[in-house]
């Protein structure tokens, strides 16, 4: 079929609009010695904000030079998500903020002697333009054929936007691309989820067990702030990841297990304490269901049976169970936040959870808290039309277990051939660049080229700004309101974020964006409030608070209500699953047609040649959003390959080395590689940092910097439970320039 | 006085907020750095150990940069911090090729810029920004000569050791283990 749709690389600007954005960032002169030094501290006005460079949303401190231009953000103090502290990316924020190559303004897709480009637009012509294609696809196929893909604090208001438009297809990819099968296994066995921030009560653990997790790399803050106070206070760290992480060098044991074989491990470990009784029997005969059916069905997965498995050798697997038992109640088996791994990973998941409730850590002290959310007060708004048609019958029967809609599942009915129940015909993307999101890039390329209209809302040019048929330009969390962050922690707490400065170039707030959308589409009455700050001092006011307060103290931190923290020792807990009880073994489960406790399948292994392709996080990056980001990128501007010196050395490559990667499917990467080759990875493995590899132009210092993994992720493993992509089973080999040349003639 | 800086190398994930941290404090051009961080491994897959140290200007007793600048403009600042100062500054770049740790760039404006302790902020009674902002509390800073500061606590707690003993800078960064 022929392309509906072009990939445009955004070159119409205007041209006044670049010049705009090129002075904006002057740096005031550096100073080394003591004198002037002083001049910069004093007269300082300083602004609340939190984050927004990632989902953890430390609140901070924005200050400005003696200019009046943004100058440096710091944590603040009395932030329980930072404790003043913030990490690289959001020290790094302004960069975000100070990036010349930012979305400037609205763009309408037209075509011009048969060519497809971006003409630049006003507001009201680009919100007339998506209001008219919505009603027209409203009215031709129903209100649900709209989809929503979000990502980040604006989602609130997108969501408002799409339930009174009367579609509830709103998927956040941090569902089914990320932490979706560690809600469901957590929801099935404690009947909560581990939440955001995650309930670990790291600080105070005396062993931390990490699966694949790399904290330290992965910068969630408060996590990584307490995993060092952990370290002081000298707790045991076990890591099981095939690649010596950051976090491995500070473990007492190191488990370099064979990917796609952790469910094997964790099995075993559940026989162990089992087996050895080292479980919490009080806490699992009070609380929990199941017991027998699981001992019995752990029977068989000895150490020696994992052993040649996992690789890891029986008596180390015996010391870590050993030191987990010993450690209990005090002990958190990390229920990690990407585990779209193998297409097992609720299950894998559910072994994690298995592992705390026998150690009896959830509710306890150094295990899992209980934790408490500042409850907003909520306006009335008209209710919402119930959608006639909802996600689950776009393909019936499918991921029954999903609590949220599943974003592969929206692409997946944005192709007639696969026969959805509905189709889906149009898209707004806030947010989150589902090129780089969304494993199999070639299947959402297809969806794409169906789509009656896609509109992107994001602060840069990502790939997915250029498929769009509008771009709205979004300003970025430095200059703007947003809602309250009002996050689960140990004390309920509320955050506030207001501009440090006015909107650069014609960007706009997804409030307001949002809000005019809506009058378009008449259903303005879902947005009372004209301005966010009107709505927030609205809610602060209810609360005893004001805006004003909250823009001299940024954070609210409260008393719980009852000192509840951890579980009291007789107290009588009912938990939100169907038997009151942390399920042990999954009734649900098993009532849905899944198995009810876990079970190892092995999964494939790579041809001979070829290498898992493992990837992860820098601390200095945030997915792909931060690539560009002219602070990180001066950290980190590329990624490079892991290489066991072994195969290194088989191969004949040497470090700093540029190299092409080509997947199990013969996809060969756009751009070449750095090498490097290091003793921190298995063999049969290479190891990748998310997020790089971008193919815009318009990003002139992330464009061809680095091997994008999605692009080399076609093999998806998809989670029949709820969705998930799993995305590491894919497998590559190297090829050197020539070779590339060789195949390109 | 005798200000120091230790690092301890047990907590420090290698994040590389110390740099950007500073970088922004002190408006360091992008591309330039005052402080950075270095990753030692040792060992043959799976027998692995790693240090990972964020680094810095070691603000040295016997600094050979403040010995070889021909303008002054290299000196002394109290609490033994090794500050330059720019205006007297005339970038020939001697300081740089004499200074064993690497620790000074030649800034596009012409001098050549360094770590300070954050002097600015430590006579306003803070603390250097990259100590500020580490998120794993892994950077100690303080007055030796105050024996209740944590500095001299955590050095007297710890074993630590300082880089490059041999070239008799006598540095003043401390590294724990």
């Amino acid at each position: 079929m022929a392309n509906r749709r072009d990939f445009i690389k955004i070159s119409l600007y205007g041209a006044g609009a670049m010049a705009a954005g090129a002075g904006g960032y002057k740096l005031i002169k550096a100073i080394s010695s003591g004198e002037a030094g002083k001049k910069l501290v004093v007269d300082l006005k300083r602004t609340p904000t939190y984050c927004e460079v990632c989902f953890w949303k430390c609140a901070g401190w924005v200050y400005k030079n003696s200019e009046g231009k943004i100058w440096k953000i710091v944590g603040n103090d009395e932030d329980q998500h930072c404790n003043g502290r913030f990490c690289p990316r959001g020290t790094g924020g302004v960069g975000m903020f100070y990036d010349e190559d930012r979305l400037k303004t609205p763009l309408i897709r037209v075509e011009e002697r048969g060519k497809q480009v971006f003409r630049k637009a006003s507001w009201d012509e680009a919100l007339d333009y998506i209001a008219t294609r919505m009603k027209e696809i409203s009215v031709k196929y129903g209100p649900e054929s709209m989809a929503l893909f979000t990502h980040g604090s604006g989602s609130g208001y997108f969501t408002t936007l799409f339930k009174s438009f009367g579609s509830a297809n709103i998927a956040e990819p941090s569902y089914a691309q990320c932490r979706g099968p560690r809600d469901e296994a957590f929801l099935a066995t404690f009947g909560e989820e581990a939440y955001s921030p995650e309930i670990t009560d790291i600080r105070d653990t005396r062993c931390l067990v990490l699966i694949g997790s790399h904290i330290g790399e992965n910068m969630h803050n408060g996590q990584v702030q307490e995993m060092s106070d952990a370290i002081d206070k000298g707790a045991t760290i076990i890591t099981v990841d095939p690649r010596f992480s950051t976090a491995a060098g500070k473990s007492k044991f190191w488990l370099p297990v064979k990917p796609a074989t952790d469910l094997a491990l964790l099995l075993t470990w559940i026989h162990e304490i089992v087996y050895n009784d080292l479980y919490d029997k009080k806490y699992v005969e009070k609380y929990c269901t199941g017991f027998y059916k699981l001992k019995e069905h752990v029977k068989d997965f000895t150490p020696e049976w994992a052993y040649g498995i996992t690789t890891i050798k029986p008596d180390i697997i015996r010391k870590t169970a050993k030191e987990m038992g010993d450690a209990a109640p005090a002990v958190i088996v990390h229920p990690g936040r990407h585990v779209t791994w193998y297409g097992d990973d609720t299950q894998r998941i559910r072994a994690i959870a298995i592992l705390n409730a026998l150690l009896g850590s959830w509710g306890r002290r150094g295990g899992f808290y209980r934790p408490s959310k500042f409850s907003l007060p909520s306006y009335s708004l008209p209710p919402f039309k119930a959608p006639a048609k909802s996600w689950t019958d776009l393909f019936p029967g499918k991921y029954s277990i999903a609590s949220s809609p599943v974003s592969n599942v929206l692409i997946d009915a944005s192709i007639p051939e696969n026969n959805p129940g509905y189709p889906i015909k149009g898209w707004i993307v806030n947010g989150t660049n589902l090129i780089n999101t969304i494993p199999d890039q070639a299947n959402t390329l297809k969806a794409i080229q169906y789509l009656d209209l896609l509109v992107a809302v994001d602060t840069m040019p990502m790939e997915i700004t250029g498929w769009a048929d509008v771009i709205l330009p979004e300003c970025t969390y430095l200059e703007r309101y947003d809602v309250l962050r009002a996050s689960p922690h140990r004390k309920p707490a509320i955050a506030l974020r207001m501009p440090a400065t006015d909107p650069m170039y014609d960007s706009k707030p997804g409030y307001w964006i949002a809000r005019e959308l809506s009058k378009r589409l008449i259903l303005q009455n879902y947005f009372p409030f004209e301005k966010q700050q009107e709505l927030l001092d609205w809610q602060l006011k209810k609360t005893g608070s004001s805006l004003e307060e909250m823009q001299r103290i940024g954070v609210k931190t409260f008393e719980r209500e009852v000192d509840d923290l951890y579980f009291s020792e007789d107290e009588q807990v009912g938990f939100s699953t169907d038997s009151g009880k942390i399920e042990l073994y999954s009734a649900y489960f098993e009532g849905a047609g899944f198995d009810p406790l876990p079970k190892y399948i092995p999964h494939d292994e790579p041809a001979e040649g070829f290498y898992r392709l493992i990837y992860g996080r820098a601390p200095m990056h945030t997915f792909s959003r931060t690539s560009n980001n002219p602070n990180l990128t001066d950290l980190m501007d590329e990624n490079s390959v892991w290489i066991n010196p072994v195969v290194a050395k088989e191969w004949g490559l040497k470090t700093d080395q540029y190299i092409w990667l080509k997947n199990q499917d013969n996809i060969i990467s756009d751009f070449p590689v750095k090498v490097r080759v290091t003793e921190r990875i298995r063999w049969d493995s290479i190891y990748m940092v998310h997020g790089f590899g971008h193919k815009d132009k318009l990003l002139t210092r992330a464009f061809g910097r680095g091997v994008s993994d999605t692009q080399l992720i076609t093999n998806v493993l998809v989670d029949p439970l709820m969705g998930g992509t799993g995305m590491r089973s894919n497998f590559v080999t190297f090829l050197t320039e020539k070779e590339v040349q060789e195949v390109a003639s | 006085m005798r200000y120091a800086m230790a690092v301890d190398t047990r907590k420090c994930v290698g994040c590389s907020d110390c740099v950007v941290a500073c970088q922004t404090e002190n408006n360091v051009p992008i591309g330039f750095c005052r402080d950075w961080v270095i990753e030692v491994m040792d060992g043959t897959y799976p027998q692995l150990e790693m240090e990972i140290r964020s680094e810095r200007c070691n603000h040295c007793a016997n600094a050979p940069c403040v010995r070889c600048c021909p303008t002054g403009a290299s000196r002394i600042e109290e609490g033994g911090i090794v500050a330059v100062e720019h205006n007297v500054c005339i970038g020939c770049g001697a300081c740089i090729a004499s200074c064993p740790y690497d620790a000074r760039y030649p800034h596009p404006a012409g001098y050549v810029d360094k770590c300070t302790f954050c002097i600015h902020r430590i006579r306003n009674g803070m603390t250097p920004a990259c100590v500020d902002v580490c998120p794993t509390k892994c950077l100690y800073f303080g007055d030796l000569d105050d024996r209740n500061s944590d500095i001299t606590a955590v050095l007297k707690r710890r074993k630590s050791k300082t880089l490059i003993p041999e070239a008799g800078t006598d540095p003043h960064l401390y590294f724990l283990k």
